[in-house]
């Protein structure tokens, strides 16, 4: 896992510097002199050797230092982690949305095989995996903000307004107006993953020994369908959970885009679209940590489910 | 083997047929069908673009009183779909999007399909050092979170379509990479491979022509798969600001239509057939792909 985080930055450190366009042409101001820029250059180690540049990067990193924005010069740790429960609030609020929603609709799904409703909810679930997230976000922004006017349109927060901490914050009632529109976005597009394995799992459970022995025992369907197949069904699931979050902090950047949320996604767009070097690495960096940690949880996780998977 | 036999000299024709049925397209899946259809569809909306679009998709046009013809409603002055802020032809977009749509969902799901499979192939067939190089830069590879990826390397390189090719080509091989390699593994293990080996087939010879061929219609799975989400991608880069802005494609339109506040004037006209383009294309692959899944993995079936 370390060795997988070495690797991304790496990638990441070469990327940045490798490529064509100059880290400081947001920063210096055309009329500064030669001296000037030499000064800055200076400052943020770009007049050093490659190799140099990469050890003082490295060692920066193991130290959290990830530099000062050019933009906002500010540090970039700091700016990062005020980011960071924007985007884990929007991820987790989605993700445990979608996963209610998913599992029971996915178990019921898999009681109604092979009827009329099976037959149109399939193709409708695959229509929702496949729409672009940001797309869903415009329409349902277009349906419900602008021509109804039920919800904000963007940010986390109306203008003027004021909390006392970030706990007051995230509980007002403004925070989670502005919450609505984008965790349903991700939801609805997150809902498929969840349906679908849960319904899979669900049908191939049914099969299963200790199912036709509780039918035996003379069980209702009800006990037998939700108290043994399905707790059952929902181990393979939940581990998904952590691969989701994954994929879906990736994501969220268009959708954070879209809705103007400030999290960490946004930022990098803004931070690379504005050349801002430090930055843009910082956020990439901070997306890169939650992924490998999420796909290292699933796996952990995996195996002590389902005691099987180790011992094979 | 008569297999073998009746191989050796096969006529083109022969060939090609024999080959397309290791692709065992699943005709008899309603799903799938579906999906070919639709392909076809937009196949031949992307091969007649010049004939079926109305307008030159970026000329700013005027009525005939040489006012601007913008945002015009579907239907007024004779344009399908109505016109942009800029006035635009929105139908005329549309058809064209096809066409870079098709492009870059095809190559980037050819690049990924054949890395992936090689990658497999290699890593499963040979194992030591080159299976644990392989796995380890899989492992790399599921690291680097997708889309921040490319949009570093969008805003990089010179605007283009062929980023998101690029970047699909450098990362997502990985899913195919891992599944093929499991496939060969317990591939490897058959009889009829030893038989190949003591008839004194080389490694190369057993890799392409003794494992591949069984492993193509899961090749053919990640590949239909990969269309979509290389369509998704350069809909999402484009609606990012970080596309090609000669090239007309749906996620241009859709970055277009929001940055035009379309959105706070109720134009559904313009963002709502880009996105259906893109949910049926994507779809298409993805019933596809489950006709595949159904072959492949028959106790889904019951």
């Amino acid at each position: 896992m370390v060795f997988v985080l070495w690797a991304v930055a790496t990638i990441l450190f070469l990327m940045f510097r490798l490529m064509p366009s100059n880290p400081l042409a947001a920063y210096i101001d055309p009329t500064f002199t030669i001296e000037q820029q030499a000064i800055l250059m200076a400052k943020f180690g770009l007049d050093k050797p490659l190799w140099e540049q990469y050890f003082i990067y490295l060692w920066n990193l193991l130290h959290g230092e990830l530099g000062d924005s050019f933009f906002y010069r500010q540090p970039v740790g700091q700016r990062v982690l005020e980011l960071l429960p924007n985007t884990l609030i929007l991820t987790f609020s989605s993700l445990i949305v979608a996963y209610m929603f998913g599992i029971i609709a996915g178990a019921w799904l898999a009681w109604k095989r092979d009827t009329f409703a099976e037959r149109v909810s399939i193709p409708m679930v695959l229509a929702t995996r496949a729409m672009p997230e940001f797309w869903l976000g415009m329409l349902l922004l277009a349906v419900f903000s602008f021509s109804l006017g039920w919800f904000p349109a963007g940010g986390t927060r109306s203008p003027g307004s004021e909390y006392s901490g970030y706990l007051a914050l995230y509980t007002s009632r403004d925070f989670l107006a502005h919450l609505v529109l984008p965790a349903l976005t991700l939801a609805i597009y997150s809902q498929g993953l969840p349906l679908l394995l849960m319904r899979s799992n669900m049908l191939e459970v049914m099969h299963e020994d200790f199912v036709t022995m509780a039918r035996i025992k003379g069980l209702s369907n009800w006990t037998v369908v939700v108290r043994h197949a399905a707790r059952n069904a929902l181990l393979p699931v939940m581990t998904s959970f952590a691969i989701s979050v994954g994929y879906q902090i990736q994501g969220n950047v268009v959708v954070e885009t879209v809705f103007s949320w400030p999290g960490l996604g946004r930022e990098l767009v803004n931070a690379v679209s504005a050349s801002d070097y430090p930055l843009a690495q910082g956020a990439f960096l901070m997306i890169a940590v939650v992924v490998v940690l999420m796909n290292l949880l699933a796996d952990l996780l995996y195996g002590l489910l389902d005691p099987r998977v180790s011992h094979a | 083997m008569p297999e073998l036999t009746t191989a050796r000299k096969p006529h083109a024709l022969h060939w090609l047929t024999r080959r397309f049925a290791r692709l065992q397209i699943p005709l008899d899946d309603p799903f799938a069908v579906t999906g070919l259809i639709i392909y076809a569809v937009f196949i031949l909306v992307a091969i007649f673009a010049n004939q079926l679009a109305t307008h030159d998709p970026l000329e700013i046009l005027y009525s005939e009183t040489y006012e601007l013809s913008s945002n015009l409603r579907p239907g007024e002055d004779g344009f399908i779909l109505g016109t942009t802020s800029l006035g635009r032809d929105i139908y005329s977009q549309l058809i064209y999007g096809s066409r870079s749509a098709l492009l870059i969902g095809i190559t980037a799901a050819f690049m990924v399909a054949v890395i992936g499979t090689i990658v497999g192939l290699l890593s499963g067939y040979f194992g030591g050092w080159i299976d644990i190089v392989l796995m380890r830069a899989a492992d790399i590879a599921f690291g680097i979170p997708f889309l921040p990826f490319v949009i570093v390397l969008s805003a990089f390189l010179e605007p283009s379509i062929w980023n998101v090719v690029f970047a699909m080509a450098l990362i997502l091989w990985r899913d195919t990479g891992r599944v093929i390699r499991s496939q060969v593994l317990t591939l490897r293990t058959r009889t009829y491979i030893d038989a190949a080996r003591i008839a004194g087939s080389s490694d190369m010879k057993i890799v392409f022509s003794h494992i591949a061929p069984n492993i193509l219609p899961l090749s053919f799975l990640y590949g239909s798969i990969a269309i979509g989400w290389a369509i998704l991608t350069e809909a999402a880069i484009s609606f990012l600001g970080f596309g090609d802005p000669e090239t007309i494609s749906w996620g241009y339109m859709l970055q277009d239509a929001y940055a035009s506040q379309a959105l706070s004037t109720g134009g559904y006209y313009w963002f709502v057939p880009p996105g259906i383009c893109i949910i049926l294309v994507v779809v298409a692959g993805f019933f596809i792909s489950r006709g595949y899944e159904e072959i492949l993995f028959p106790k889904l079936k019951d």
